[in-house]
């Protein structure tokens, strides 16, 4: 109840301070709508809005799911095998080198302006963060426990599966919450290099029309969807790992 | 008890170094049939690298000597393994963690003997808890009652009651005996009043080397408070604080 009285009381207090700027430096609405201006458009665009943030969810989840699966799926396998530990971690650390925005062009390029490289993009950004801290997890599972299994002459499978995968799930729910942050950068940065639909593709073409008020509203629709995002995945990483918190 | 569980003994031979670093030479331990041996000294002398070595587990060093049952046959999967921290896996609960050997074989698990090992620990009204609901004593207990369940001959115990108050540590040391009678145990303890009141057989380990103590007429498990455990007590005391 508190904890909800005080967002409600920096809701109120930035947009007062946001109102009291626009109206004392008396500048432009095309430059800096005022928050009733945005709230306007909202409502005004509600359907047009609500149309390019579907796609833009659709982007963002599946491009979430595969990203998980796929670094999940990795490092599990560089745990169970020690050639791809030699072969594919240097190569992982030195992708990481290459700012994977300056991709977005060739993804489009190959793979189209439809949705196909908007998840590609999103996967990307999601996948070493996932990766890295389950690997992480994994690697570091309590001692006392391995040497528990190996005295109950457990096979190295069942070890990774019953006892360094739950281990780790912790450092799993870390990863997937930096994940469910940056999977929209990931889908409207792909929308930003060519698209027809998305709120990514909405603010450029609002911002090119001068509806700064419109592009204000998509970017608070796409805020108010990462905060959902990142709210779902920690409830439910929270469930997964209730143990850990000791609640 | 069943054949399979009736302990025989243990020969350890051989010395064990750290890189250059010997960490013991010459090291003759016996761990008699069916009996419990304390290994008993000061803190960072090597008494759990001997037993890691035992155990097959990684000690970050070199053992260079030889592990003899009586029997002649491999050690493999005929111990069981208990260490100062329960151990208890957080994600599962009591019951699921008294089976954890089996579900980690892959092997069938029955919920019904886990049930009459916690019946024995008297702990079978938690069995659906998790572990982080549960004293350190109980959680001590399921560990005992998790070792039990793998039914092997030799037990192998790393200080599993150190971290336990006085009072619980007195009432696991009764539990653990009786219910590991028959066994071959050895226990690693740094506490003079555990060594004296539960061992067969007492094996100092100083920085000097390994030394077997008197143990006296009475056979374990020795009344706390009794003359003859406090007299072996406070030899075993006199001795450590020797250096």
């Amino acid at each position: 109840m508190r904890r909800l009285r005080d967002i409600v009381l920096v809701i109120v207090g930035v947009t007062a301070a946001w109102e009291l700027l626009v109206w004392l430096t008396g500048v432009p609405p095309f430059i800096l709508p005022g928050p009733f201006r945005v709230a306007k458009a909202a409502i005004t665009h509600a359907g047009l809005i609500g149309e390019h943030a579907l796609v833009t969810l659709v982007e963002v989840l599946a491009g979430l799911l595969l990203g998980s699966v796929l670094g999940a799926g990795t490092s599990l396998y560089l745990m169970a095998s020690s050639t791809a530990r030699r072969l594919l971690l240097p190569l992982m650390v030195f992708s990481q080198t290459v700012p994977v925005f300056a991709l977005a062009p060739l993804l489009t390029l190959w793979l189209g302006y439809g949705i196909g490289s908007k998840i590609a993009m999103t996967l990307l950004i999601i996948y070493f963060p996932v990766a890295s801290t389950f690997y992480d997890g994994l690697r570091n599972t309590p001692p006392g426990f391995l040497d528990l299994a190996a005295t109950m002459n457990a096979t190295p499978r069942r070890t990774l599966f019953q006892v360094r995968v739950p281990a780790a799930l912790p450092s799993l729910a870390s990863g997937l919450k930096l994940a469910a942050v940056y999977a929209p950068i990931g889908a409207v940065i792909g929308e930003w290099v060519g698209a027809s639909r998305g709120l990514g593709y909405l603010m450029l073409l609002a911002n090119g029309r001068v509806k700064i008020d419109l592009m204000f509203a998509a970017l608070f629709v796409l805020a108010a969807l990462t905060i959902l995002l990142h709210t779902t995945v920690s409830r439910a990483g929270h469930r997964l790992t209730r143990w850990a918190s000791g609640t | 008890m069943t054949q399979s569980q009736a302990g025989g003994g243990i020969r350890l031979r051989g010395r064990f170094s750290h890189g250059d670093q010997p960490l013991f030479d010459d090291l003759d331990l016996a761990l008699e049939g069916g009996q419990w041996t304390c290994l008993l000294g000061p803190s960072g002398v090597g008494k759990s690298t001997i037993l890691r070595v035992i155990a097959g587990l990684d000690t970050g060093g070199v053992f260079d000597g030889s592990i003899d049952p009586d029997d002649g046959a491999p050690l493999h999967g005929r111990f069981a393994y208990m260490a100062q921290s329960d151990l208890l896996l957080p994600w599962l609960d009591v019951r699921g963690n008294v089976m954890l050997g089996a579900s980690l074989r892959g092997q069938d698990r029955t919920p019904d003997r886990a049930d009459q090992l916690l019946k024995r620990v008297e702990l079978e009204q938690h069995a659906a808890k998790r572990p982080h609901e549960l004293s350190g004593g109980m959680r001590q207990r399921v560990a005992l009652a998790r070792t039990l369940m793998e039914d092997r001959p030799l037990l192998l115990l790393d200080e599993p009651f150190s971290a336990l108050d006085a009072r619980t540590r007195s009432e696991m040391q009764e539990l653990a005996f009786e219910m590991l009678a028959g066994r071959t145990v050895l226990l690693v303890t740094h506490d003079p009043a555990e060594a004296a009141r539960i061992g067969h057989r007492i094996y100092l380990m100083t920085e000097s080397g390994l030394e077997r103590a008197p143990t006296g007429e009475q056979k374990p498990l020795r009344g706390f408070d009794d003359p003859e455990t406090l007299s072996i007590q406070s030899r075993l005391f006199a001795r450590l604080r020797q250096r």
